[in-house]
């Protein structure tokens, strides 16, 4: 009991430090805001009128939980990055030095990249409300919405944690997450439905997690029918939490 | 006896890459053990053994009695660690970043706070305390980082390279601090790439090359074994070169630096003055005319020369990618 409560109060501190970062470098939020508004207001606007047609009604309606699900992936991006910043500024020797729980370097970096995920989430949202967007099944359906994102982005931070920490540099960690970000993201529900896409691909992008949040997403957002995405999202929420968790305070512990 | 801290037969192995070869050494409490080599030597891999960081691949290493492997937990709460790359936040004032490390040390908020003042009126800061550490001079953030290791009273501290890249004033103003330190009880381990450094704080002194201790003792004794100052005279010509090498033979013919291509002859010298007269009335007497003569402290360079016949030699290009960070 007594190393919980020194493990939720380390993680604290650790949360506390990094979100002092993003509160002391505002621009971080305003520029990691600035690219999803991009995609959002190209999509919308370039592609909107053709792609109206074949997803039935507003574009917007349709785009937005598929951007918010894509910056929620891409912010986790950042977990990995900032672990490895810290680990080459040396920063991570002096904890790993001190008396502190072993977890809390990790829990309070995944924490703090919810509170900028979640800012970043809802920025985007009133930038989807100024554009059209209408929630179209009441308050707690939209609450639903914007907290399985969250908790996906969550699950997703830790992953890029242990990349992160496995590769150990800044730059690798980065493009080793592009690596897997875009095609997850594109082949999938997220900018166009999938029925059009090949066979072979159609069976990738029907059976991915992104296309499970984006499908649930809408489900919440707009009242389509979900197939139960949101069950399988939840599923994959909390595999990817079981499996990447310990697998990161593992690779974070270990001292070699 | 009971000592600050303990290596026995210690290695560390990266693959084929033998950072550390078996290192046996004993600190005495209480007192200063400074640890001299050239980059990439293992001086940073016996720091990082001994803060618990890595496990050594084999060997026993004790901190103040307990073993790093054993009880790590333990070992780190009587330790402190700062290191050449200031381990200190950017983005966090310095009263933010002293107070952080005492509340992960366990303190409650306001002793943290109390504490962090405490710190900051040692290290003198305190001008500067509720400033972002991102405006910090280099000197700033290595007081900061030597001050976030004091927070938990260390028994022992690890000083990795504190004065590496730092100006002479700066170097001068830390090692009074290291110094205090001591004085105040606490064990040290300092390890540094300058031998000025390690004479003027040690009270004895480890030399490390390729994982290896290959001396170790106090400044007097590594000195005695160099045999003091050198002389350096640069001559205008070939046919000058040759005439003083013969000239100086008479007065040393051992741990002689001879650069050819640079005409340049560096011997030691036991009675600095003394001697820099004697040698150089030796050159005069054969009519040479050097274009410079100079009496230095020996460097890093000369020790490992006297020590091991070779130059130190920095390794940073041939370790292992895992060797970026110190």
């Amino acid at each position: 009991m007594k190393k919980l409560i020194q493990e939720f109060r380390d993680g604290l501190i650790i949360t506390k430090r990094n979100v002092m970062r993003y509160i002391r470098l505002p621009q971080l939020i305003v520029f990691s805001s600035i690219q999803p508004i991009m995609f959002l207001t190209l999509f919308n606007f370039v592609f909107g009128g053709a792609l109206g047609a074949s997803s039935g009604g507003d574009y917007i309606n349709y785009l937005l939980p598929g951007i918010m699900v894509q910056t929620i992936l891409f912010g986790a991006l950042q977990t990995g990055i900032g672990l490895s910043r810290d680990l080459n500024a040396g920063i991570i020797d002096r904890f790993r030095s001190l008396p502190m729980s072993r977890s809390a370097v990790l829990t309070g970096r995944t924490t703090a990249d919810l509170v900028r995920n979640t800012t970043t989430s809802l920025i985007l949202l009133a930038t989807g409300f100024a554009y059209g967007f209408r929630f179209q099944n009441g308050a707690l359906d939209a609450a639903l919405m914007i907290v399985m994102i969250v908790a996906f982005g969550y699950a997703f931070s830790w992953v890029a944690a242990f990349v992160g920490l496995a590769v150990k540099d800044e730059e690798t960690a980065q493009l080793a997450g592009f690596l897997f970000i875009f095609p997850l993201t594109f082949a999938s529900a997220t900018f166009v439905p999938t029925q059009t896409m090949p066979d072979w691909l159609q069976k990738f992008a029907n059976n991915q997690p992104v296309t499970f949040a984006v499908t649930a997403a809408r489900h919440f957002a707009l009242g389509t029918p979900s197939n139960g995405a949101e069950w399988k999202l939840l599923a994959w929420i909390v595999g990817l939490l079981v499996v990447f968790v310990p697998l990161s305070i593992f690779i974070y512990k270990r001292r070699v | 006896m009971k000592y600050a801290f303990e290596l026995k037969n210690v290695k560390k192995h990266y693959g084929k890459v033998k950072a550390l070869d078996g290192v046996t050494l004993k600190a005495e409490e209480g007192k200063i053990f400074g640890m001299l080599g050239p980059n990439g030597a293992g001086k940073s891999t016996i720091v990082k053994v001994l803060s618990t960081l890595i496990e050594p691949t084999a060997g026993v290493a004790k901190v103040n009695g307990i073993d790093v492997a054993k009880d790590s937990t333990e070992v780190r709460n009587t330790i402190g660690l700062a290191g050449q790359f200031a381990a200190v936040d950017e983005f966090l004032t310095g009263r933010e970043n002293i107070q952080m490390v005492g509340q992960l040390y366990g303190l409650k908020r306001k002793v943290a706070k109390e504490r962090a003042q405490e710190i900051l009126e040692k290290l003198s800061l305190t001008d500067a305390a509720d400033r972002q550490v991102k405006t910090y001079s280099g000197g700033m953030r290595r007081r900061l980082d030597l001050g976030a290791s004091l927070v938990g009273k260390p028994k022992i501290l690890f000083l990795d390279e504190p004065t590496t890249g730092l100006d002479p004033r700066t170097r001068k103003e830390l090692w009074d601090i290291i110094r205090g330190l001591a004085n105040e009880g606490t064990s040290i381990l300092l390890t540094t790439q300058y031998l000025e450094e390690a004479d003027e704080l040690a009270d004895k002194i480890a030399v490390i090359d390729y994982g290896k201790l290959i001396a170790e003792g106090t400044s007097a004794q590594l000195k005695k074994k160099l045999g003091g100052d050198m002389v350096e005279f640069e001559l205008k010509n070939k046919a000058d070169f040759e005439k003083a090498l013969v000239a100086v033979d008479k007065f040393c013919n051992q741990n002689r630096q001879i650069n050819e291509a640079e005409l340049t002859i560096k011997i030691p010298v036991k009675n600095s003055a003394e001697d820099l007269l004697t040698v150089t009335k030796m050159i005069d007497d054969y009519g040479i005319k050097p274009s410079n003569i100079s009496l230095h402290k020996p460097t890093l360079d000369d020790v490992f020369l006297a020590l091991t016949g070779k130059k130190a030699q920095s390794k940073e290009q041939k370790k292992p990618k895992r060797g970026k960070r110190k």
